[in-house]
């Protein structure tokens, strides 16, 4: 926790987005978690991410749980929505509030606890229901507000800060999500922002439910020699297989790669994600190819990083299945809102 | 690169961009936060360590200190360094017991000061308390030279001046009023002194040979005109005055014209406002008070008719710039202005008809002694040179930095070291770090703006001369300002060993100065800096190879405002907050024997 305020000031020359303002413009509070976490990182990164993307404060929707992590959406953009929800229970305010406005943004930010042990049932149901929302996970294996227990992410054999080691098998987020068929599921590091703040971007402009599981070593519980998702262990068995790179719509793709090993993927409102693949076999749109990857390196203690699968969202979207308006509920008139006895009548009568 | 020495101490020195600008190095950051604790005896002893005479600098510094100052560059205005150097002056407690003092047995050697002003005033006040007896020369029967004679009193009151010289001369200088040294050689051959300093300024206002210059007596040397305000033979003068020039004493010479009964004040200047010298603060006092600044004006003849002055012939000018530089003028035409007055104040020059040019005493073709510049000696050793008189007119602070290391230059010659050998500098680190979220200094960033200093209402300032037209800060003013200094000398300081590169410092730092890149040659680096880098002169800090990646953690100096956020975001104190203290010796830190140990430290 912090005394001091963040001063106003900043660097005079601080570069601005289209929208004439800068990085500073799109912080939030102060932080209060502990020095040196690295959810504080994932607050770098959105900062970035969506200054990067130019988006209007009132254009985000920031929606989380409970948890050290969920702490993070009043950190950045304070401009923007939020909404702070139950234990475990913000994918159904998301896919509520999605359902409701489908023109905003959504970034949902829970951490392992939140997502893989009480409110796993919703994780999995807003996976399966393809919200049109970015979930990020902030793991860091432990419960950090009740002193560093194991959560359901801390793997096999890693020690504890008093020494004693796990013997639960982990739920893995990201092999959870490719069984429930998520189009756009990757892992990231709170260390590598070159790496995450694409991802970011990329899942903000994927259409349907964009998962990105960030290890964010918590600093204080679990930053132990002997702990597998510490700062030290994280950066040694990391293992980036696709590099994505975001392009804005605009934008050309201006760099060429010799090797021929970049392809593009065409995301709905016109920007594109480039993948670099850094391992020759890898194959980002092949699902099961992914999967088998994924539980191979897992197995030997590699975390495999990157946009690691990424396939077509939009036929399956929670709108698109359900045929919903494409006008959000606010913008239409009370008479459609509430078309009258008439109407209900009608709706009744096809139920004799 | 390679990692940034911090060990070596003009590194954290030169990021207190205020004491690194004043020539004498005063611990500016130090002595804000003593005035900041009401601490004004111990804020105005650490002024005088360095500078010697904090109550005249505190009205009249040239302050190369405040355009340098890091607030600057975050936000319009400095600090106001100068006037809260006054407000430690003018508020202290009686601090007269800690000043230094001469012991009781002197050291056997003699050292003669020619001038007092303040360079002559400066080495007697460093060899003094070292057992020297020092006699000071002085041509008039005041003391203080051209800040007496030159620097109106509505700016600088004559007892700021007797305070402060008082203070030095107490020690019991020998001093010679009316007493100017009419020959060198007289002087060094009369074996009375063991060395000689010459601070006799540069008291020779340049002529301005036009047509009608010798037709007239209404045509006044700026210097001279001042002078004789200062001793009390001038008292009035024409209602329409000029004044050629427009550095600071054509500034001076209009506001005492003024003063002394002129209702139209013209100061004409050459080029534009871009290429003045005087400083920006005396060009708005000077406007504040009606004085018209005519630019674009070259003088070209006096007008003299029946034997009066009744006007000057100006050429008006326009020129062609190309970036800060002219590079083409030309006449577009010719105007001529009335007057009763005009001063003259386009320059000074220093002048030595009193010393034998056969002395080993060496001058340049310009008649400028050749002095080394730094350690102020002559060619014959034991004579050495200081203040305006040996590079010419600056400013005060200058001259006093000429006096201090002139004085490590005597107290070595005297005790058979080479001079050219200098004590060096040193300095010190220590933590301000109380607790876990508890700094010993206050580093919240305050937004406020510069205080501005009031002034005596117009109508009543020109009742007298001698009313000194600034006020100084109020206490709450003073309370305000010294909040915005950004306590520099606070350094960050990196133990690359600690870090577990999480960002957390990068990411919180308002101003963006910090990165993790790997290493690569400054160019690149400077490229791969998280915000642009503004200025490719100051320096950047760069670790050793951090532990887990081998990047290295890069901070540009240039903007960092020390509020110290990468320090309390830091898990294992990789970051540090320490004050860092610049040793700048002075002759008592010297390696010579002294008489007495010196009393100069005080807070």
């Amino acid at each position: 926790m912090t005394s001091i305020v963040k001063p106003r000031i900043a660097h005079p020359s601080l570069p601005k987005n289209e929208l004439g303002m800068t990085r500073r413009q799109y912080e939030g509070a102060m932080s209060t978690l502990c020095a040196g976490c690295g959810h504080d990182s994932v607050t770098a990164a959105l900062v970035e991410a969506c200054w990067g993307l130019s988006l209007r404060p009132e254009q985000l929707v920031k929606l989380s749980g409970i948890g050290c992590s969920s702490k993070t959406t009043a950190y950045f953009v304070g401009g923007a929505h939020g909404f702070n929800g139950v234990h475990g229970r913000m994918p159904s305010v998301a896919t509520g509030a999605n359902a409701a406005n489908r023109e905003l943004v959504y970034v949902g930010v829970s951490g392992d606890g939140d997502s893989l042990s009480i409110g796993l049932g919703q994780l999995a149901h807003a996976i399966r229901r393809n919200v049109n929302m970015l979930y990020i996970i902030e793991n860091n294996g432990v419960y950090g507000l009740t002193k560093g227990q194991f959560s359901a992410s801390a793997d096999v054999g890693t020690k504890s800060k008093k020494g004693d080691a796990n013997t639960q098998t982990p739920v893995d987020p990201v092999l959870l999500a490719l069984t429930l068929g998520a189009t756009f599921v990757a892992r990231s590091f709170s260390g590598d922002k070159r790496q995450l703040v694409p991802l970011i971007q990329a899942g903000m402009r994927h259409q349907g439910f964009a998962i990105i599981d960030v290890l964010s070593p918590c600093v204080t519980f679990n930053d132990h020699e002997g702990s597998t998702k510490s700062y030290a262990f994280t950066r040694e068995h990391y293992h980036p297989a696709v590099e994505a790179d975001f392009v804005p719509r605009a934008a050309e793709i201006a760099v060429d790669y010799a090797e021929g090993a970049s392809t593009v993927v065409d995301l709905h409102d016109g920007s594109r994600v480039r993948l670099r693949k850094l391992d020759p076999d890898y194959d980002p749109s092949d699902r099961a190819a992914a999967y088998a990857y994924i539980e191979r390196r897992l197995r030997d203690g590699e975390y495999v990083t990157g946009l690691i699968h990424v396939g077509d969202g939009a036929a399956s979207e929670l709108h698109a299945v359900n045929q919903t308006s494409t006008t959000p509920l606010n913008r239409l008139p009370y008479e459609a809102l509430s078309p009258g006895p008439e109407a209900l009548g009608r709706l009744m009568a096809r139920f004799r | 690169m390679q990692p940034t020495d911090t060990g070596q101490p003009d590194f954290f020195h030169q990021v207190v961009d205020c004491q690194w600008a004043c020539p004498a190095h005063t611990d500016v950051p130090e002595y804000i936060r003593l005035i900041a604790q009401g601490r004004f005896g111990d804020a105005y002893l650490v002024n005088r360590e360095s500078n010697v005479f904090p109550g005249i600098l505190g009205r009249v510094c040239d302050r190369p200190c405040e355009p340098a100052c890091r607030r600057g560059r975050v936000e319009e205005k400095p600090v106001a360094i100068c006037r809260l150097k006054r407000v430690a002056a003018d508020h202290r407690e009686d601090v007269s017991d800690r000043l230094p003092r001469a012991p009781t047995e002197g050291n056997g050697r003699r050292i003669a000061c020619i001038g007092a002003g303040p360079a002559s005033l400066t080495v007697a006040n460093d060899l003094l308390p070292l057992g020297y007896a020092v006699t000071v020369f002085e041509q008039y029967a005041l003391t203080g030279g051209l800040m007496r004679t030159n620097i109106p009193a509505f700016r600088l009151p004559a007892a700021v001046l007797d305070d402060e010289i008082g203070a030095i001369l107490a020690m019991g200088a020998d001093l010679r009023l009316g007493t100017p040294v009419a020959s060198m050689r007289a002087l060094l051959e009369g074996g009375e002194f063991d060395a000689v300093f010459v601070g006799s300024g540069a008291p020779k206002g340049k002529e301005l040979r036009l047509p009608g210059r010798a037709d007239s007596d209404r045509i006044h040397i700026g210097i001279d005109w001042l002078h004789s305000i200062a001793f009390g033979h001038t008292a009035k003068i024409g209602e329409r005055v000029l004044i050629i020039g427009v550095g600071n004493t054509a500034m001076d010479c209009c506001r005492s014209a003024l003063r002394l009964g002129a209702r139209d004040v013209k100061v004409m200047a050459r080029k534009s406002r871009r290429f003045f010298k005087a400083s920006e603060w005396e060009l708005e006092d000077a406007e504040g008070e009606g004085v018209e600044i005519v630019i674009n004006h070259a003088p070209k003849a006096f007008v003299i008719e029946d034997g009066r002055l009744t006007g000057m012939r100006f050429d008006v000018l326009e020129y062609q710039v190309e970036g800060e530089r002219i590079v083409g003028e030309r006449v577009t035409g010719e105007r001529l202005i009335p007057c009763d007055d005009v001063i003259l104040a386009i320059g000074q020059e220093n002048a030595f008809p009193w010393i034998e040019r056969d002395l080993g005493i060496e001058f340049d073709e310009w008649q400028v002694p050749k002095v080394d510049a730094r350690t102020f000696q002559s060619t014959r050793p034991g004579v050495f040179f200081g203040g305006d008189a040996a590079f010419g007119p600056k400013n005060i602070i200058w001259a006093v930095e000429h006096g201090h290391q002139a004085a490590i230059s005597i107290h070595r010659h005297c005790h058979g070291l080479p001079v050219a050998e200098r004590p060096p500098r040193g300095v010190t680190l220590a933590s301000r770090k109380m607790g876990l979220h508890e700094w010993s200094y206050k580093n919240d960033y305050n937004p406020a703006e510069r205080r501005l200093v009031p002034h005596v209402a117009l109508a009543e300032r020109f009742k007298k001369i001698r009313i000194e037209v600034e006020l100084g800060f109020t206490p709450e003013q003073t309370a305000l300002e010294v909040q915005r200094c950004l306590n520099c000398d606070v350094q960050t300081v990196f133990q690359a060993k600690l870090c577990i590169e999480c960002d957390a410092c990068i990411d919180i730092c308002p101003v963006d100065c910090l990165t993790i890149t790997a290493n690569g040659s400054e160019a690149e680096l400077g490229e791969r800096l998280k915000a642009p880098r503004r200025n490719p002169a100051a320096p950047l800090y760069v670790s050793a190879p951090l532990p887990q990646t081998a990047r290295v953690m890069v901070k540009d100096e240039d903007l960092c405002v020390h509020c110290g956020l990468c320090a309390e975001r830091c898990p294992t104190a990789a970051w540090d907050m320490q004050k860092s203290t610049v040793r700048i010796p002075h002759a008592s830190d010297d390696e010579a024997p002294c008489q007495q140990p010196s009393r100069r430290k005080s807070a």
